[in-house]
């Protein structure tokens, strides 16, 4: 038998296993708090507030598990860029508020989504001013990492503070995203099925961007061994300070959603949020969309449904969750790096 | 012969440590270099210094006539210059499609070039849409050449391909880096198996202590078991 024979008569490839097991937690979940809530409409309400939330931390999670997988960075000055990006809505619809409170979902439609645009695009100009400025000086280098992003983020939320004071600042919803649909004797909120279709569109685009284009294909390798991506002919950098910009956009995306959600913005909320956000990336795996994905529905769900049957437990919900998690999978739920 | 590829007084440190003290060598075109030498002797870090992954701190690279041991490591990739690390470094979440198409920097695969390489590998094309982390270790080997060979590049740097692989893979390999020579490529190519180093190398360069201490004809240094000994301690027909 030649060489060559031999190559050709390789043993079938096991099937790579498809590990379903997180997708299907959240769903778990849900079934397993039913039985334990009252009436079935208040089971409906609290899943899709539930769902409405971890759409929005998975916005505001999913660039910084990016980051995170590419960069090897850790980013806590990724709450600065929620917050920016909220006070950047406030800029944007302070001048426009006869827009936002007029009954055509046109004129609001003309109002929000120049704010969502405009937040965005600040972010995502300083997460490029961030990444050259505090972040390249310490690529590789953790401890640093944490002191100077955590630093970032302290003199930005001041930044905020001298700016804007220290008061909450109104945000108000517009008029056709407030109120709510009434499905059997379930109330669902208006802007929670918008928060639900826009955390969807940002997931799925997400996916479609790792798996179907050339950028995502170098993201995903890149996350996995960045030396032999550069050794393929690719400026690795580039990418980087791109996916940089883009996870600091979609904080700032995830700031005005979650602005708008509360109604209200402050100089602090990036970096109540972050710890958040930094759990649900943990869960979820470090580097992983679909995992932080998962992470962000799990956290809000168990949230949700603690904070109705019994408050005191939410405090602590996601922290329990996190290391639940970890004991069964240490590394997350879908771990791409093994940094 | 011209030298595709010149290594003048070359040093490299790592950390603190001073791996390469003034490496000298030719790689002629056409020409498949053995680089030799025991462990630690620097063979390793001489490819990864070419390929600027680790920065030559004297000394001069020449690729043709340009200087190329300043240059980033993506531009020396774009330079011509292909690289099969030792330890294969496919991308394991992608799959053996997506890994050769991240290797064709030029846009569309060759598909010519691929039924060439499938010719060789057929395991890659059975796995074509499989996960390249799902692959045993010889197929990843297979894939870490295809995505060397998928596009033509002046200069090959492949670092012990047949470390721990089956016999049989070997032979795939062999035969493979055979076609890829007869079609008049340049390789410099690091082994520790000498006996794959006298069946394909033209030329060979022996390291030691982070210096080349012997530099000739592959043929000559095969042909002298004193000198195998001498500077290998090793000699083919102990090996027989």
């Amino acid at each position: 038998m030649s060489a060559q024979d031999s190559i050709d008569a390789v043993a079938a490839l096991p099937k790579a296993r498809r590990d379903l097991i997180p997708l299907l937690l959240p769903v778990a979940l849900a079934l397993a708090a039913l039985p334990f809530i009252p009436s079935s409409s208040t089971w409906v309400t609290l899943t899709i507030a539930g769902l409405a939330m971890g759409m929005m931390i998975f916005i505001m999670a999913s660039g910084l598990t990016l980051i995170f997988g590419l960069m090897d960075v850790l980013n806590f000055g990724h709450g600065a860029f929620i917050a920016i990006g909220a006070y950047m809505a406030v800029l944007v619809l302070a001048p426009l508020g006869g827009w936002m409170q007029a009954d055509s979902i046109w004129l609001n439609l003309a109002a929000v989504i120049p704010a969502v645009i405009v937040a965005m695009a600040v972010t995502a100009v300083l997460g490029l001013a961030f990444e050259r400025v505090v972040i390249a000086p310490v690529y590789g280098q953790h401890l640093k990492q944490i002191l100077i992003t955590m630093g970032g983020m302290i003199v930005a939320e001041q930044i905020l503070y001298a700016l804007f004071g220290p008061q909450q600042i109104p945000l108000p919803l517009p008029t056709s995203l407030r109120g709510s649909f009434q499905i059997g004797e379930a109330a669902i909120e208006k802007y929670r099925v918008v928060c639900v279709l826009v955390g969807l569109v940002v997931f799925l685009s997400m996916l479609a961007i790792l798996n179907r284009t050339r950028i995502g294909l170098l993201i995903r390798a890149g996350v996995e061994n960045t030396e032999m991506v550069e050794a393929l002919g690719y400026r690795i950098t580039r990418l980087f300070v791109g996916v940089f910009m883009a996870g600091s956009a979609l904080a700032g995306l995830g700031g005005v959603m979650w602005g708008l959600y509360r109604e209200q913005v402050n100089a602090a909320m990036g970096g109540e949020l972050l710890v958040l956000v930094f759990i649900v990336v943990i869960i979820g795996g470090l580097g992983s969309v679909t995992g932080c994905f998962i992470g962000a529905l799990l956290v809000a769900l168990a949230t949700n449904y603690a904070g109705f049957l019994v408050p005191k437990l939410a405090l602590i919900t996601d922290i329990a969750l996190m290391v639940a998690v970890l004991l069964w999978r240490p590394r997350g739920l879908y771990p791409v790096t093994s940094r | 012969m011209s030298a595709l590829l010149t290594l003048s007084g070359v040093e490299t440190h790592i950390g603190r440590y001073h791996i390469l003290h003034g490496v000298e060598l030719a790689v002629p075109e056409g020409q498949t270099t053995m680089l030799l030498g025991r462990n630690g002797a620097g063979k390793t870090t001489t490819l990864r210094t070419i390929m600027g992954l680790w920065r030559a701190s004297r000394g001069e690279i020449r690729l043709g006539e340009t200087r190329i041991e300043a240059l980033a490591t993506p531009d020396i990739a774009r330079a011509g210059i292909g690289y099969v690390p030792e330890t294969m470094a496919v991308f394991s979440d992608l799959t053996v499609r997506e890994n050769l198409v991240l290797a064709a920097r030029e846009g569309a695969m060759d598909e010519k070039r691929l039924d060439w390489i499938f010719g060789f590998f057929p395991p890659l094309k059975k796995f074509w849409l499989s996960r390249a982390g799902t692959l045993s270790g010889g197929q990843k080997q297979m894939l870490s050449f295809a995505r060397a060979f998928i596009e033509e590049r002046k200069l090959l740097l492949i670092d012990e391909p047949t470390k721990g692989l089956a016999p049989a893979i070997i032979g795939a390999l062999i035969d493979c880096l055979k076609e890829v020579k007869r079609r008049g490529a340049t390789i410099l190519l690091v082994e520790q198996n000498f006996r794959v180093a006298q069946e394909i190398g033209d030329l060979v360069g022996v390291m030691d202590n982070g210096r080349v201490v012997h530099s000739g004809a592959m043929a000559e240094l095969a042909a002298d078991a004193g000198l195998q000994h001498l500077l290998l301690g090793l000699s083919l027909d102990t090996h027989q």
